[in-house]
């Protein structure tokens, strides 16, 4: 779904879905959140405010739960995200050279979106995959035991 | 579940699934009926095998042969090769140089490798993790019936309390103990949770028994329900475990299905609830209290202690919080008994324990061994050697806040007293094994970077330390460091585990106190002589 076009009623759409499924209690907030910002790519401003609305619960207290979590943002983000694992096990496997290929080939830093709306890379803590490190995500899709060589392969089939 | 002449198991973890399990999964299931096999052959998705090098993998029993990565193209050859013609299809066999190691019970002839012992991975990679039926008949649900039927609760913590079983979280406290404790404390309504908040770098050893073994921990969990009187559950996983997710969900809608979760379990006036909670990705919902926190809908901020959890935990109410690997020990040791776990592993430090080996060595991967068993054999056996012959510099051990083991060490048996008499942390069992390549300030810095980048900012020490701590190690490896950042290292370190709220700043200054310790001339030559000795470090910073 394309971030620039968000229409209103679609965002409040998502969120009377998201608590229709999870139920209106505090309990759900997470669960809540965790779903529209898996339906619409990220959480934005009106649909923190429905939510609040909603749940009864302050906007203060959902801006500060919504930005405690990696898996929710509260930014646009890219077409594709990435994310890189850049902990212990990755970094003595090689990372760092894979890292760098990366930012290289995108031309983006760590937090960065591409111009053309297609890429969003971020940095991540350990996914639990290492005996394949280095290991990074694009969207839900594991790449492990990468080399720098690999990369533009690797991007081109999400262009 | 009736007799087959071969058992076929497709591999389903994460990594296999990209390389798509799936569509070989189906394709054997066809190729099964072409060829007329359909019911003499059983064929299952398993979880995760214990090894990523050759996936998606195929394993057949009786024979364990294991195949892999078999494409889609290989499907037909295998099953008229190997299930039609009774030929191993030795052209599609995995590498074997790598079998015995990565994963040891694969070759399924006990003994092939010393010491290993299974209790927790006792089915995971063995049964169907979406079968219920499956796992009924590998032993699953007979501990509950035992201890619904037999026992009081005063009796299970009896008889856990024998077994000496100590958390597998990283702290290692006693397991009965600590039920014993909730089961005592005043209140009726009460909780069971289970921290699946698996997220220390290094560690997947709660994910293997999750995806593979899903009815354990259900399993486990009602009986500990039924110790400390609570009547609900719940299970907080970490949000990016998916699959996870998946064959918990699947495992617990099965168990209301059969009886074993919701009201009069076996008959019986004992009832209990199980609910999944998702994560949404940070690193300090591992620690008890911010989980609780999290569950409860707000930010992961741990909780000021005492109390503590097993008298003031979700929602107020007594909480009894187990780790994975913990309850996943509970179902074999009401099963076998107290005394039986105790011929596992040292007096102090009873039963198995499960390691992720990594780093630098020829084979990663994941092993059950008895406690005390030491770096040395881990090296030698299971990794089979150094890579390349290189030389053993250090381990660190139990993800991110464990220790920094250096090789003078490695003769020390891992349990946890004999660690913490050594100075040692054994943490939550990721080993990753560094050669002389690793440099002890750039393996500090992104571990400090992992500090920095997840502690929640609620306490000063932790909040700052960890910035402060990591911005010196960065100037010392840029060759810009000074004597005197030595001692402020020293000072931040001791504050942080000082001072700090919780586990992730009392233990986000071992890295730093470890390579003082040990390393200290190597670090000291990144300052005085402005070189990183190992050729690591940027040296940037450093003028000609």
């Amino acid at each position: 779904m394309t971030v620039e076009k968000l229409d209103k009623q679609a965002v409040i759409d998502v969120v009377h879905i998201a608590i229709e499924h999870h139920g209106v209690s505090r309990e759900e907030l997470i669960p809540i959140l965790s779903e529209v910002n898996r339906a619409l790519g990220y959480l934005p401003v009106e649909a923190l405010a429905e939510i609040s609305t909603k749940l009864r619960v302050p906007k203060s207290q959902l801006f500060s739960v919504a930005t405690f979590y990696q898996m929710l943002s509260t930014k646009p983000r890219g077409k594709h995200t990435i994310q890189f694992c850049e902990s212990a096990p990755c970094h003595v496997a090689g990372g760092q050279q894979v890292w760098q290929s990366l930012q290289d080939e995108l031309e983006l830093g760590p937090g960065e979106t591409s111009s053309d709306g297609n890429w969003t890379l971020i940095t991540t803590s350990c996914l639990g995959i290492c005996a394949v490190g280095p290991v990074f995500l694009i969207d839900d899709d594991i790449f492990g035991n990468v080399t720098p060589e690999q990369i533009p392969d690797i991007l081109a089939r999400y262009r | 579940m009736k007799a087959v002449r071969s058992m076929v198991l497709v591999s389903s973890d994460p990594q296999s699934m990209a390389q798509g399990a799936e569509d070989v999964y189906e394709l054997i299931e066809k190729e099964l009926t072409n060829f007329g096999l359909k019911d003499e052959i059983s064929l299952s998705m398993v979880g995760d095998v214990g090894r990523h090098d050759a996936v998606p993998m195929v394993i057949v029993y009786p024979e364990a042969v294991v195949y892999g990565p078999v494409r889609p193209d290989d499907v037909h050859t295998l099953v008229e090769e190997h299930l039609y013609k009774g030929r191993i299809a030795t052209a599609l066999q995995a590498p074997t140089k790598e079998l015995t190691g990565r994963i040891a019970w694969l070759s399924a002839r006990k003994g092939t490798l010393p010491a290993e012992q299974r209790v927790v991975l006792e089915r995971a990679g063995i049964i169907d993790p979406t079968s219920i039926e499956d796992y009924i008949v590998h032993d699953g649900y007979q501990a509950l019936g035992k201890v619904l039927s037999e026992m009081s609760p005063a009796d299970v913590i009896a008889v856990l309390e024998k077994s000496g079983l100590r958390g597998r979280g990283g702290a290692g406290f006693p397991t009965g103990l600590k039920w014993r404790f909730v089961s005592k404390a005043p209140g009726n309504k009460k909780y069971v949770v289970c921290n699946a908040d698996e997220s220390e770098p290094g560690t997947f050893k709660d994910r293997l028994i999750l995806e593979g073994d899903p009815h354990t921990i259900v399993e486990a969990m009602v009986i500990a329900g039924y110790a400390i009187g609570a009547d609900e559950g719940y299970i907080y996983i970490r949000g990016e475990y998916k699959l996870a997710q998946e064959r918990l969900s699947l495992a617990v809608l099965q168990a209301k299905e059969m009886g074993f979760l919701g009201k009069n379990i076996f008959g019986t006036n004992f009832g209990f609830e199980i609910h999944i909670h998702a994560g949404a990705g940070a690193y300090i919902c591992g620690e008890e209290t911010a989980l609780l926190e999290s569950i409860e809908g707000k930010r992961g901020e741990p909780r000021s202690r005492p109390p503590y959890p097993t008298t003031n935990g979700l929602w107020g109410k007594p909480t009894l919080i187990n780790n994975v690997e913990t309850l996943a020990n509970v179902t074999a040791i009401i099963r076998n008994g107290g005394d039986w776990y105790r011929k596992l592993g040292t007096p102090s430090s009873p039963g198995t324990k499960v390691y992720t080996i990594l780093g630098n060595v020829n084979v990663t991967g994941l092993i059950e061994v008895p406690m005390g068993i030491t770096l040395r054999e881990v090296i030698a056996i299971y990794a089979r050697g150094m890579k390349n012959n290189s030389t053993f510099k250090l381990a660190q051990t139990g993800g991110s806040s464990g220790s920094i083991i250096p090789a003078s060490l490695q003769d020390t048996p891992m349990d946890f007293d004999s660690f913490s008499k050594a100075g040692v942390a054994l943490g939550s069992g990721a080993l990753l094994i560094c050669n002389e390549e690793t440099c002890v300030v750039d393996l500090a810095r992104v571990l400090l970077n992992f500090f920095r980048f997840e502690s929640c900012g609620k306490c000063t020490p932790c909040r700052v330390g960890n910035q402060r701590a990591y911005q010196i190690l960065t100037n010392i490896s840029e060759g810009t460091g000074t004597m005197q950042d030595l001692e402020n290292l020293q000072n931040l370190s001791d504050n942080l585990y000082q001072l700090s709220n919780c586990g992730l700043g009392q233990t986000a200054g071992t890295p730093i106190r470890d390579i003082l310790n040990h390393f200290r001339a190597e670090v000291e030559a990144h300052i005085r002589l402005k070189i990183c000795p190992v050729g690591v470090c940027s040296m940037s910073g450093r003028k000609q």
